[in-house]
């Protein structure tokens, strides 16, 4: 009747995930009965969970991005804990079986759960207000793409209370992964959470791919995107191209597992480094899934602030579209040491270096867009210069073991930890945090505040540096990645380093928090009022803050690069007083919550192995996309009133008064 | 989908570069967001495709590709999906007309065309499973079960698509909604014939001694 689901699957005898599930479960039944008891419920499901308006969408990617952040640093921070302890004699206090959970959900979690869904929901939120247009090409699809990552954010921390995560690494190689080896359920949350949540990116990808190349204001060309379109498409493109290669290797590895098929495994001559090959077809492209929208959002931030156009447009769209096309010609340098042999591993560790030189091109431009112009030093562009001076070190970091030999000397060792997380951290966290203080008065109405912002840069840029630099060194001594302890006592001073540069980084986190209420408290006072609080260049500063639903009551028409910044210094090219004419919205649909809702179950009983539970899953998800296929009304009508009242409440006369 | 077309875009004067005119009307936007569907989709047979290579001549002692496959068998499979293109293609012809009857009775025998290439292919796995040659035998049975599997279920996906778009028509009727969706699935239906192709080639007479 429960499959393989029995009471065992409780951690009761393990004290560190029993405490941390019933605090987990507290906190969560806090916020429902605070929600029922303010009487929320309506107003959240009409107007979030059934929403298909994408700003809507895109704040709660972010949202979700920020508390999966707090997961993932609880298992940084308690890595580094037992780092920090289990030296020599000592044991430290997390069991192996207990760390390797925790160094696979971090790596999941922070790369899946915060880095995707936060740069996903950034290009959701921005992409329709830069283009000019009103939606996403797909406004349902699009719910159906968030709630399905939802989906995959709920079985990843399910995984906590009931069963186990999975012990093999955030790729979970085979045959380490395979049921011979990982006869638990920890690879199977693995699996078939991503497997739900990758085809929401995916879907995701298609979406906004053609609303980049399909849905754009009249008179944006091509060579008048703003560099974070440009960013979004290459970042997109590689999603529709690289996401399905995840899944088809995940779905061999489900059939190896589950119906004892060979592709991965050592006997039936089934080949590992097929599946080693495979996921890193998808993995690096991955990482510039990740890195172009934040080096999108440093653009848009350095052009604003510098109060200049961007230097050489041109050059940046080539050097991002550059940057897409090799992506998928370096998978390789991940397992130099595989043996493909000298020829191979030169071909790829060349194609590996030449990445940089389209990289440099950006930090170049960057910098050439700052220098002459005249900066302000707000929360963005101290992101924006933390990032550059810390990208550029991870950067070479990345070129020195893109050098066969040398990279056979620090595979799997601390320096390659040191080194990705000096990319991602340095780039895309930064991108993101900037991204996000930068837009946030959009979404909003009011402007975060700015000591506070100035603090978390501080702290993660501080604590980054405390963090990961002691690792480079340690890896040169000999250090090991996914290693619960170490005899040689000489590494523990580095360690206890380490430990207080993520000491460091959690009060960044906090003061994150901390910023987030104060800003709230204080909304009167730091309320934008205009729709451009930061003497914006591009299209979504020229609307109000939050923008309406429709986001432009007519569409605006673009004669040039820069449109909104354009439109300020010729008057003329503004229309003032325009012709409004009735729209339509697309109607809010519970479409993706249910789907979603379905497919957590259909997720969570293959895990457990209920398979009727699974068929109610399958068909349930089925059933409620047919019951959609029959809505014809589509479309809620705005009325010229509705339209006009708004564009009166939010003219630029009204917001200096 | 929401109208994201207004009357501004649709005044733009002619001679204005394509890239320049606005947001593209809801029909090229459904049809685009839909060949990135399937290029996605047949990225997952790319994937499914290397396996196959990789793994094609790691038998385990077992039979290999000579063995067990029957050329004349898998001819006629082709054949059937070949016809099925065809027919797919005259259904679209009869819906762009708002013939009901003409639609509904090459979709039938789009349908049974499809039908058919699965029960050819659902008697050659029983066959094979039958000879001790089943997906667990080895490596190579799973990349062939694997691949040729996704692409029958993707063809019953496509007979059961067509089927709910049969009850479409007969009760929505022929709106533009509806139409675009047929749309679709003829772009899927072919597509799923151009992977047959790589099968057929890459599987079936790839498998020589």
């Amino acid at each position: 009747m429960f499959g393989k689901l029995t009471w065992d699957a409780i951690p009761l005898h393990q004290p560190i995930p029993l405490i941390t599930v019933c605090i987990l479960m507290v906190g969560i039944a806090g916020v429902l009965t605070i929600v029922s008891w303010k009487g929320w419920w309506p107003y959240l499901w009409r107007e979030w969970i059934t929403s298909t308006d994408h700003k809507r969408i895109g704040v709660m990617y972010v949202i979700l991005a920020l508390v999966m952040l707090l997961r993932g640093f609880a298992d940084a921070i308690m890595m580094r804990a037992q780092l920090a302890l289990a030296a020599g004699h000592a044991a430290g206090y997390l069991p192996p079986e207990h760390y390797n959970q925790i160094f696979s959900a971090h790596g999941t979690i922070m790369i899946f759960f915060v880095g995707m869904t936060f740069v996903v929901g950034l290009m959701n939120f921005v992409l329709p207000l830069q283009l000019g247009v009103r939606d996403v090409a797909f406004p349902v699809l699009n719910s159906v793409s968030f709630w399905l990552t939802a989906a995959g954010v709920l079985l990843v921390n399910l995984s906590l209370g009931v069963g186990e995560f999975a012990r093999t690494g955030w790729l979970a190689y085979p045959p380490l992964s395979e049921i011979a080896y990982s006869p638990g359920v920890g690879v199977d949350y693995y699996l078939w959470s991503l497997q739900i949540s990758g085809l929401g990116t995916l879907l995701s990808g298609i979406n906004l791919t053609t609303t980049i190349l399909k849905l754009r204001a009249p008179g944006m060309g091509y060579g008048r995107m703003p560099v974070f379109c440009w960013t979004a498409l290459a970042s997109n493109l590689l999603i529709v191209a690289a996401f399905p290669i995840l899944t088809a290797t995940f779905a061999m590895l489900l059939l190896d597992r589950y119906l004892g098929f060979h592709f991965f495994t050592n006997d039936g001559g089934g080949n590992p480094m097929m599946y080693i090959n495979l996921i890193w077809a998808w993995g690096h492209p991955e990482v510039y899934i990740l890195i172009l929208p934040a080096f999108g959002v440093f653009s848009e931030v350095i052009a604003t602030f510098s109060a200049k156009p961007l230097f050489g447009y041109r050059s940046m769209v080539m050097a991002t579209m550059a940057i897409c096309v090799l992506s998928f010609m370096v998978w390789l340098h991940h397992f130099f040491t595989m043996g493909a042999g000298a020829n191979v591993n030169a071909f790829f560790g060349i194609a590996t270096m030449i990445i940089a030189v389209p990289t440099g091109v950006k930090v170049f431009n960057w910098l050439f867009t700052m220098y002459g112009g005249s900066i302000r030093f707000t929360t963005p562009i101290y992101w924006a210069i933390g990032f550059m001076i810390t990208f550029v070190i991870g950067g070479m970091t990345g070129v020195l073991m893109a050098i066969p030999p040398a990279d056979f000397v620090l595979h799997n060792s601390l320096f390659l930890i040191a080194h990705f997380h000096n990319v991602i951290i340095g780039g895309v966290l930064f991108g993101v945090m900037a991204g996000y203080t930068y837009w946030f008065p959009k979404a909003f109405g009011f402007t975060l505040h700015e000591g506070l912002g100035k603090a978390v840069f501080w702290c993660w840029f501080v604590g980054f540096y405390l963090a990961f630099m002691p690792l480079y060194a340690l890896g040169l001594m000999g250090a090991t990645r996914r290693m619960q302890h170490y005899a040689d006592p000489t590494w523990q001073p580095l360690m206890m380093v380490a430990l207080g540069g993520a000491v460091v980084i959690l009060v960044g986190i906090v003061l994150t928090v901390v910023q987030l209420v104060v800003s709230i408290r204080t909304r009167e006072t730091r309320r934008d009022l205009t729709g451009d609080p930061w003497n914006g260049r591009t299209l979504e500063w020229s609307v109000s803050s939050p923008p309406p639903e429709w986001n432009f009551a007519l569409l605006p028409t673009v004669v040039g690069p820069d449109a909104f910044w354009n439109a300020k210094r010729h008057p003329s090219l503004r229309n003032a007083a325009p012709r409004l004419v009735a729209l339509t919205v697309p109607k809010r649909s519970a479409l993706g919550f249910c789907v979603a809702f379905f497919m957590a179950i259909l997720g969570f009983s293959s895990i457990w192995h209920i398979w009727w539970l699974a068929m109610v899953g399958l068909f349930g998800a089925i059933a409620v996309t047919l019951r959609h296929a029959w809505r014809t009304e589509l479309e809620d009508c705005v009325s010229i009133a509705t339209i006009a009242e708004h564009e009166h409440a939010h003219s630029p006369q009204a917001g200096r008064a | 989908m929401n109208t994201l077309v207004d009357v501004v875009s649709a005044e733009i004067p002619v001679g204005v570069p394509l890239s320049e005119r606005g947001p593209a009307p809801k029909r090229i936007v459904a049809a685009f967001g839909f060949w990135l569907f399937l290029l996605s989709d047949i990225i997952i047979f790319a994937g499914l495709f290397a396996a196959y290579a990789v793994l094609c001549g790691a038998t385990d002692g077992g039979p290999s590709a000579v063995e067990l496959f029957d050329k004349r068998h898998v001819l006629i499979e082709t054949g059937c999906l070949l016809a099925s293109s065809f027919t797919c293609g005259m259904m679209m012809i009869a819906a762009d007309r708002r013939e009901t009857v003409l639609t509904y009775s090459w979709a039938l025998v789009t349908a049974g065309l499809g039908i058919a290439f699965l029960s050819l292919e659902f008697s050659e796995f029983a066959h094979m499973v039958h000879q001790g040659a089943g997906p667990t035998r080895s490596a190579f049975l799973s990349s062939f079960f694997t691949l040729v599997g996704t692409h029958g279920a993707h063809v019953t996906a496509g007979i059961a698509w067509l089927a709910i778009m049969m009850a479409q028509v007969g009760t929505l009727g022929f709106r533009p909604m509806v139409i675009r969706r047929m749309l679709c699935f003829s772009l899927f239906w072919h597509a799923l014939y151009i992977v047959w192709i790589g099968v057929f080639t890459v599987v079936y007479l790839g498998a020589h001694a």
